[in-house]
Formats: C-alpha cells, sequence, structure tokens
C-alpha cells in the first residue's frame, strides 16, 4: 500500500494538523508520501520531510497553487495520487474544498472526516452532529479520505529523512481567480490547535462582552471560539464557531461560558480532555458533559476568573 | 439567468437522533423529517438573485423517495418556479447524488448551481464540489457572500482564520455557508400557489447513473457518553481544581 498525505500549510509553513494526517496513514500502513503543492514553498517542503515516517515528499510548486484554489489543487491531486492505494488531508476548509473534486475526477466515494482507522478499507466517522458513530467500509481501488486531525496524535515534526522531489505537474483549470482575502488578525493560536480554548456563547450579549475573554484567553495562551447560536445573533465572525458546522476541537482545557450545550455545539467540543462550564441556567445541557460547572452569572464570574488566574498562573 | 437549486430531505435539526438498537442505522421511522438548513439558505439565496433581476428562472431539485416531494414543494413555495424529483427509495451517496445532479444540469444548462456545503445527516460536505468537478465547473464553497456581475460571480468564501473572495467564471457550482442570508419563512399564499407549479419525475436510470453505493456501512453506535463532572461552589475553587486536580493550567 502507499499513502499520499497532501500537506496542509500557508505557503511558509507546515500546518500541524498535516503531522495529524501523517499519524492516520501510519494507522492504515503503507509508504507514506507527502504531496506540498503551493508557491514558494521550500520551507514547508524541508518541514515535511523531519516529519516521523515519511518516506517521500513531492513539490509541485506553482503560482496556479499558491492560493489552493480547489479547482487547480483538484486536478492536480487527482493526477499525482492515482498511483496511491489512498489519498489523505485534513478535513480543515482547504481539504474540504478540493478532496472531493480529487475524489469525483478519480470516480470514487470519499470518506469524510474520520476519526479512527480500522483497517485498510474501513474507518469510522461521525454523523448526525456526531450523535452517531459509523464504521464505513470502502469498495473502491483509491480511498479518498479526510481526516478530523484532533483525532489523531501528530507524528513527531522531527527525526524523519525524506527525500524531496520537485513534480512538473502544472495544473491551471483556468475556472477560478484568487481576488482577496481577510485574514483575522491575531496572535493567540489556531482555534483547531490550541491546547486551551475559552468560548462564549448567546450568554454574552454582544460582541463587546467577548473582550472579557479574550483578556483570559491572552492570559493562558488560549484561542477564542463560540457558539453558533453567537454567531448566528453576529457576536463574533463565523471563523470562530466550533460545532458541527464549524470547527471541531479537541484541547487540554475547554471553557464554555454562556453556552447552554446545544448537540451541535456539544459536537465540536465533546473530546476535549477538561471541561468547564459557567452558566447561570443549572438545567443547561453543558453540565452534563462538564468536567467542573459553575452555577453563576458570567458577568460575575468571568472578571473573577481573570482575577484567580492571575493569582494562580 | 437559470439558477438550479439541489436541496435534500433530511431529518428534523430539532429532532433528537436515536440510533437503532441493532446498529444498522439512525431510526427514522416516524421522525419529523425537513428541508436540509443549508439547502434552504441556498434556495433563499436563489431566490434573493431572482428578486434582484440577476436570476430569471430558479429550477429546484431533489433526490429520494416519493416524501422528497414535500421539500420541492417547500422550495417552490419559498420562491423557486419548478421542481425537478429524481425519485429513488434507494441510499443515494455523494458521488452518485453529484452524477444525478450532472445529468440535471446538462439538460437544463444552468448558469448557477447553488447547493448547500453539507447535510445535517451525513455530515459529508461533498456533493457541491463533486458536481463542479464533474460538470467541469469552478465551485464558491462555504459562501458568505456571493456577487454576480456579467459573466463572473464573486464568491467570500468562509475558510479557517478568515475570509478569502475568490472569482469564477459561469456556470459555476456555490455551497452555502451559515451567514450568506436568513431564510424567509413561506407565506401562507404562496404555499398554495407552490402546489399548482410543475414538478417534473425522473428516476435515475432516467438519467443513465447506477446509484449503488460505494461506501458498505458496517455499524453505527451511539456516541460513547461523557460523565457529567462536579459542581464547584465558586470562582476560587474552579481555578484549584484546575490547578491542583486536573492540572491543566
Amino acid at each position: 500500500m502507499s499513502i499520499l498525505v497532501i500537506a496542509e500549510h500557508d505557503n511558509s509553513s507546515l500546518k500541524q494538523a498535516t503531522l495529524n494526517v501523517v499519524a492516520a496513514a501510519k494507522a492504515i500502513g503503507g509508504d507514506i508520501d507527502v504531496l506540498v503543492a503551493g508557491e514558494n514553498v521550500g520551507a514547508v517542503a524541508e518541514a515535511a520531510a523531519k516529519a516521523e515516517g515519511v518516506n517521500k515528499v513531492l513539490v509541485a510548486d506553482n503560482a496556479a497553487y499558491s492560493h489552493f484554489l480547489a479547482e487547480n489543487l483538484g486536478d492536480l491531486v487527482a493526477e499525482v495520487g492515482k498511483g496511491y492505494s489512498h489519498i489523505l488531508a485534513a478535513a480543515g476548509t482547504t481539504g474540504k474544498d478540493f478532496m472531493p473534486r480529487v475524489a469525483a475526477l478519480l470516480d470514487v466515494a470519499q470518506v469524510s472526516d474520520i476519526v479512527r482507522v480500522e483497517s485498510e478499507d474501513t474507518f469510522v466517522r461521525p454523523i448526525y452532529a456526531g450523535n452517531a458513530i459509523a464504521t464505513v467500509q470502502s469498495s473502491d481501488a483509491i480511498k479518498v479520505i479526510t481526516v478530523r486531525p484532533t483525532a489523531f496524535d501528530p507524528v513527531a515534526a522531527e527525526g524523519g529523512a525524506a527525500s524531496v522531489e520537485q513534480l512538473d505537474v502544472v495544473k491551471d483549470a483556468g475556472l477560478s481567480a484568487f481576488v482577496s482575502e481577510e485574514k483575522a488578525e491575531s496572535d493567540r493560536p489556531d482555534l483547531s490547535s490550541a491546547g486551551v480554548v475559552i468560548s462564549g456563547g448567546r450568554g454574552m450579549q454582544n460582541g463587546e462582552n467577548f473582550k472579557m475573554l479574550e483578556r483570559i484567553a491572552d492570559h493562558l495562551g488560549a484561542a477564542v471560539g463560540a457558539s453558533r447560536a453567537a454567531v448566528d445573533a453576529g457576536f463574533v465572525p463565523n471563523d470562530m464557531q466550533v460545532g458541527q458546522t464549524g470547527k471541531i476541537v479537541a484541547p487540554q482545557l475547554y471553557i464554555a461560558v454562556g453556552i447552554s450545550g446545544a448537540i451541535q455545539h456539544l459536537a465540536g467540543m465533546s473530546d476535549s480532555k477538561v471541561i468547564v462550564a459557567i452558566n447561570k441556567d443549572e438545567e443547561a445541557p453543558i453540565f452534563q458533559v462538564a468536567d467542573y460547572g459553575l452555577v453563576a452569572d458570567l458577568f460575575e464570574a468571568v472578571p473573577q476568573l481573570e482575577e484567580e488566574l492571575k493569582k494562580a498562573v | 439567468m437559470k439558477v438550479l437549486v439541489a436541496v435534500k430531505r433530511v431529518i428534523d435539526y430539532n429532532v433528537k437522533v436515536r440510533v437503532k438498537p441493532d446498529n444498522t442505522g439512525v431510526d427514522l421511522a416516524n421522525v419529523k423529517m425537513a428541508m436540509n438548513p443549508f439547502c434552504e439558505i441556498a434556495v433563499e439565496e436563489a431566490v434573493r438573485l431572482k428578486e434582484k433581476g440577476i436570476a430569471t428562472e430558479i429550477v429546484v431539485a431533489t433526490i429520494g423517495p416519493k416524501a422528497s416531494q414535500e421539500q420541492l414543494r417547500t422550495a417552490l413555495a419559498l420562491g423557486a418556479d419548478r421542481g425537478i424529483h429524481i425519485e429513488t427509495d434507494e441510499e443515494v451517496q455523494s458521488l452518485e447524488a453529484a452524477k444525478l445532479l450532472k445529468g440535471v444540469v446538462e439538460k437544463e444548462e444552468p448558469k448557477l448551481v447553488i447547493l448547500g456545503k453539507q447535510s445535517i445527516d451525513t455530515d459529508n460536505n461533498q456533493t457541491g464540489q463533486m458536481l463542479a468537478a464533474l460538470t467541469g465547473m469552478g465551485q464558491g464553497t462555504f459562501a458568505s457572500e456571493v456577487v454576480v456581475e456579467g459573466e463572473k460571480v464573486n464568491v467570500t468564501r468562509e475558510v479557517d482564520g478568515g475570509l478569502v473572495t475568490v472569482g469564477l467564471n459561469l456556470p459555476a457550482v456555490i455551497t452555502t455557508d451559515l451567514r450568506l442570508n436568513e431564510p424567509r419563512y413561506a407565506s401562507l399564499p404562496n404555499i398554495m400557489k407552490a402546489k399548482k407549479k410543475p414538478i417534473d419525475s425522473m428516476t435515475p436510470a432516467d438519467l443513465g447513473v447506477d446509484v449503488a453505493p460505494r461506501l458498505s456501512t458496517v455499524k453505527v453506535e451511539a456516541p460513547a457518553s461523557r460523565q457529567a463532572g462536579v459542581k464547584v461552589a465558586d470562582v476560587a475553587e474552579l481555578v484549584d481544581k484546575l490547578k491542583n486536580e486536573a492540572k491543566v493550567i
């Protein structure tokens, strides 16, 4: 068996999710190659070559890939990947965008968002917002799979010595073009991979009040998230959403503030190691999954938490 | 221009999902069904394009059993002009759904195809992208803004860490994210009018598509449940527990 892992990166550095996906590839077993597609990705390729368990790094360095347009990546990965038994990518917004194109072009099904590998053709994935866990078996010759990064412990970033090979496959479908981007400016860690996440819900009442959470986040080196209710209410942008239709997180510590705990939210955070809930409604379902629950008005409890944390850490 | 919207019948968003005792799937008997929420957003976007004078006709398609016509009627009540029902009682997976919709695209030749980004039952997030690849179209997935200008559409996409805007040649495929719009409710007169709008029925065989699934479900289980922990009296106790018991700060 041979597995092609598509690296997740921003053209300058390799994202940790790639190491989680390599771990999923190791669980399947076989030779693991990593494809780095982007523009001026020398440093990314170098980092991928050092990752534990990687056999070979393939580099497609071209302006056509610089913005990870799905049409171009889809064509590239379908061509490079057709000699492999498995093609894996992280189930982030990039992988979710181009991988189904790869599957369609290869005329195979895609297995989305796997959380466990049972065997080379059988995988476990949540459905119905995590209310059910399905074990599915693929009968296709090539398995196209997106991997939930938080479900696999990353391989070591150092220690490997894979060879690096330049590809001269340029696929520019000419169907789409990058226009602009608005990156959320933040010095905080990425929500999907942060060790601590503090999230606010509808109980926060407005976007301004999220500053209270940001101060705690800065103190703990945490990322700030939100429930769908808070996003729907317009308090914060959608890229902060944790849940079925947002990001899936599994930090060491998850602090839910003013979040009732709708099943769609729980789907995004219930694999966290320790969950803290602060809510004034003691019947809120979030308390059923919380390791530590505090029934309190968040507008009193959160400032106190900031003070106590300053004393304690 | 003509806009095609694809919608899916799924378990209602508010229904508590129960796994069948024999672990073959989720119990859907006598459960309230509805249009997938992301598909509602897709219909709404098409209707808004029509209200702006950009879309001239909205065709709505669905794949599923006879009862899926309810979701077509809902879309027609919201403002779609006519429906296409690809009727089958078989389980249709994403790749096969994309092939069926490709057949509809070839017949209807829409300039824009709008779908929800994922259905809340299988959570696959695949069909729109697969349809785009099979028809050789560009795609704007997870859209939060759609601006049509002449033969181009600019789609602002919700991505990890912010927003990205891509420009696509028409025809193109768009999949909707939550913030694209807030779907309206159908008015009673429009629900009545929708009953008279035409629905064209066909089968997968009519479109020449084999819908046999490539993925087989080995089993479906309920998730491991998390045990509720303890309630703490105050913030000081909470911080103490986090530091000395859980050791996470």
